[in-house]
């Protein structure tokens, strides 16, 4: 499908990665390939239906906003992705091809194994010594070196992983067999050798690919806050200029539903801006020419100009930015189970083949006989179900979360989930839906819904478009209207059935900066909808499910009080208002520094620092790139009913991680007396090391009906 | 036992061509987009219209 236009091949090609979520089928993949290779300009696009992207190679004088609108004109939205975000699946690559090369190599060698255990002796079994050998040496000096390099760096450290009794218990295998194979003697481990690495290898790439694979979706949603703005240069005409280009005392133009991209003055026009990402303040403000307005606002009435005040590093989101590094400091220290578990593992392991190595001398062994048993214990007790059982798991639970519209952003992020003992929720776009939605349509007529339709469909008002989606919603096909018109900041009008009709700002004012909108025909006295900032579905159910689960909630917003009040009443939660970010952050660590661990809830700008601070934390899709950034899962959909849900998987992840770890300690305790007695054969261990590695798979594919 | 000094190593060959057939899948996106390729076979390519009747006769 790669369709090239004839472009020059000499002329240097910019590759853009844009993400688009709506693709759903094989006709939007053979729609946008067409569609996007007919632009003049664009050489190739290749969509990646697994990722939701699209790689397009243009010509460098065509912009991302071109690009954007040609693939809005075919009919998807999109956002940008950098390229350096969509080159990372490099980690899961090699461990992919170390894995293959691993698997080739247990499988022959294995093979050859058998030949040996049923029976084979004299010249053929030296001679199938020697060609394991021959297979088993190169692989491990490929396959190993994830576990080399691991185990080397934590030793520079002065410290002991996982890696280190693997490296330490592989290498030496190897070189015990091969001097067991130049003596000829009866017993060589390669295949024990290799098949450990392929058993852990395999664990190493499941966990990478689940990272990939959450970071993949989520930066699919990560809906870019203005990757730029339109500025007008010295002769007043617009043009695009990407978000680090803007420098001070540029004029930036902002429409209707943009959000800004600087901190900057209000220089024209008068506007209502929502500030709820940035704030937490539901009630949108009302900005006239002089006054201060914030990067991430969303521009709600008419359009304005804009002089940039602050850029990058000075902007307001740049300081909370500053603010969640600090705060997140605590969480990179965590430490996840299995290297908890590594932490007495390989002190115990080393030990214990020490030991028994001694122990055989002291009891009159040879040296030979008693470096044959360590490698025996080693090898055993390598942690091949312990390497396994948390990833698999883990990919497992990610898997079935991901099916239910939950996103894991961290392998740690069940874990810690797992152990929270209270959530905190913030209240616009948490637990309300941080979006206005019309409340008294039920007293309207169907023939008025049906006009207030057509009429919304024609604006981009943020107010005309959640009145277009509930009204949709009950089924109300538009009437015809013709003859329209947009005033900005005023509203649209048109022609229905010979006479004008008007939606937009009511005229009287409403009381407060509540939302409305009127509706009239002709001169007639209107009717005034009215929006509010409604509960998000099941919110109610979920904090009763939470207290079921023996979580307190409670909520901490930086609302006012008059509006945080009567969600809090209906949701029965104490709640703290009008906090600023530090004080939010303040908040979850005086509650963490008496021993709670609390599960953070939120969507702003404002609770990123919060999120960063919470021992997990959770954003809803909707939320701002910041809050998704700092959050370990991010829930898709309106209804808050995920996290609970969430909350269930972590805590029943970490059961199968912990009866996992049981069965691989069940395991050794059974396997390492026979090894230090000496009992131990070639065959013993393959069928030990698979049995034990099989059960613990088994095992974690229970999780697969946890979404459930 | 001549006849393993032939198998042998022929069964080795037929795995690392196995093992270099996938590396080359791997190396040339084969899997990138697994979702995608169960898709695109459902792509009606427009190209495969018949092509519109030739005016001159076919030579030779």
């Amino acid at each position: 499908m790669n369709i090239v236009t004839p472009l020059d091949p000499a002329l240097a090609l910019d590759e853009t990665v844009l993400s688009v979520p709506g693709m759903r089928c094989a006709g939007c993949i053979s729609k946008i390939e067409r569609g996007l290779t007919e632009v003049e300009g664009i050489a190739t696009a290749r969509v990646n239906f697994t990722a939701k992207r699209v790689a397009i190679h243009h010509l460098p004088t065509l912009s991302l906003p071109d690009i954007q609108s040609a693939l809005s004109r075919i009919g998807f939205d999109s956002q940008p992705l950098s390229v350096e975000l969509t080159r990372q699946d490099q980690d899961s690559a090699q461990l992919l091809r170390a894995m293959a090369v691993a698997g080739f190599a247990a499988m022959n060698i294995m093979l050859l194994s058998v030949a040996v255990w049923s029976g084979a002796g004299g010249a053929t079994r030296e001679m199938f010594h020697w060609i394991s050998a021959l297979i088993a040496i190169p692989t491990v000096f490929y396959a190993g070196q994830p576990f080399f390099r691991s185990a080397l760096k934590a030793l520079k450290h002065g410290r002991t992983n996982m890696d280190v009794p693997i490296s330490i218990g592989v290498t030496l295998t190897t070189l015990m067999s091969l001097y067991e194979t130049a003596t000829n003697g009866h017993h060589a481990w390669f295949d024990g050798a290799v098949m450990l690495l392929f058993f852990l290898l395999t664990g190493r790439w499941l966990d990478s690919v689940m990272r990939d694979r959450a970071r993949d979706g989520v930066t699919a949603l990560l809906q870019h806050r203005s990757a730029g703005a339109w500025t007008l240069d010295t002769d007043g005409r617009a043009i695009w200029t990407d978000a680090a280009e803007l420098q001070p005392g540029m004029v930036m133009l902002v429409a209707v539903g943009e959000r800004l991209a600087a901190d900057g003055t209000l220089a024209k026009g008068e506007t209502r801006l929502d500030l709820s990402l940035i704030t937490g303040e539901s009630a949108p403000e009302t900005h006239r020419p002089g006054d201060p307005v914030l990067a991430g606002t969303l521009n709600l009435d008419a359009p304005i100009e804009v002089t940039v005040t602050a850029v990058g590093k000075d902007t307001t989101i740049a300081d909370i930015a500053r603010m969640m590094e600090d705060a997140g400091q605590g969480k990179s220290r965590y430490v996840r189970l299995a290297d908890r578990a590594a932490r007495y593992y390989a002190p115990a392991v080393h030990s214990l083949a020490a030991g028994s190595a001694i122990g055989w001398l002291v009891a009159g062994a040879g040296v030979h006989q008693a470096l044959l048993i360590a490698v025996a214990v080693l090898l055993i007790t390598c942690p091949c179900a312990l390497g396994l059982a948390v990833p698999v798991a883990q990919i497992v639970a990610a898997g079935a979360l991901m099916k239910r519209g939950i996103l894991l952003k961290d392998g740690s992020a069940l874990e810690r989930l797992a152990e929270v003992d209270g959530v905190l929720f913030d209240k616009t776009g948490t637990l309300t839906l941080g979006r206005p939605v019309p409340v008294n349509l039920d007293d309207m007529p169907p023939d008025v819904l049906a006009v207030m339709l057509a009429l919304a469909r024609t604006s981009r008002h943020v107010l005309s478009l959640s009145l277009a989606r509930a009204i949709d919603a009950r089924g109300i096909a538009a009437a015809v209207i013709e003859d329209v018109q947009e005033e900005a900041g005023q509203g649209v009008s048109a022609t229905w059935q010979g006479r004008r009709v008007h939606l937009g700002r009511p005229a009287h004012g409403v009381e407060g900066s509540e939302l409305a909108t009127a509706f009239r025909v002709e001169d007639e006295p209107g009717q005034v909808v009215q929006f509010t900032d409604a509960l998000r579905p099941e919110a109610v159910e979920t904090i009763g499910r939470l207290a079921a689960m023996g979580l307190d909630s409670s909520i901490l917003s930086g609302d006012r009080i008059a509006a945080v009040a009567p969600v809090a009443r209906t949701l029965g939660l104490t709640a703290m208002a009008g906090l600023r970010p530090q004080e939010k952050l303040d908040a979850i660590q005086r509650l963490s520094g008496a021993g709670k661990k609390m599960l953070m809830v939120g969507d702003g700008i404002n609770d990123g620092p919060a999120l960063a601070a919470g021992h997990a934390s959770i954003a809803p899709a909707s939320a701002s790139d910041v809050g998704q950034q700092a959050a370990d899962l991010v829930f898709v959909g309106d209804s808050l009913a995920p996290i609970a849900t969430a909350i269930r998987a972590a805590r029943k992840t970490m059961r199968i991680v912990r009866e996992n770890l049981g069965l691989a300690i069940a395991y050794n305790v059974i396997a390492v007396p026979l090894a230090i007695a000496g009992q131990v054969t070639p065959l013993i261990a393959a069928l030990a090391m698979s049995g034990s590695s099989l059960l613990v798979i088994g095992n974690a594919l229970r999780l697969n009906r946890i979404g459930r | 036992m001549t006849g393993l000094g032939f198998l042998i190593p022929l069964a080795l060959l037929a795995g690392l061509v196995g093992l270099m057939g996938f590396f080359w899948a791997l190396r040339n996106g084969q899997f990138e987009d697994l979702d995608g390729a169960s898709m695109r076979i459902l792509i009606d390519d427009e190209d495969d219209v018949p092509l519109p009747p030739q005016d001159d006769s076919p030579a030779g």
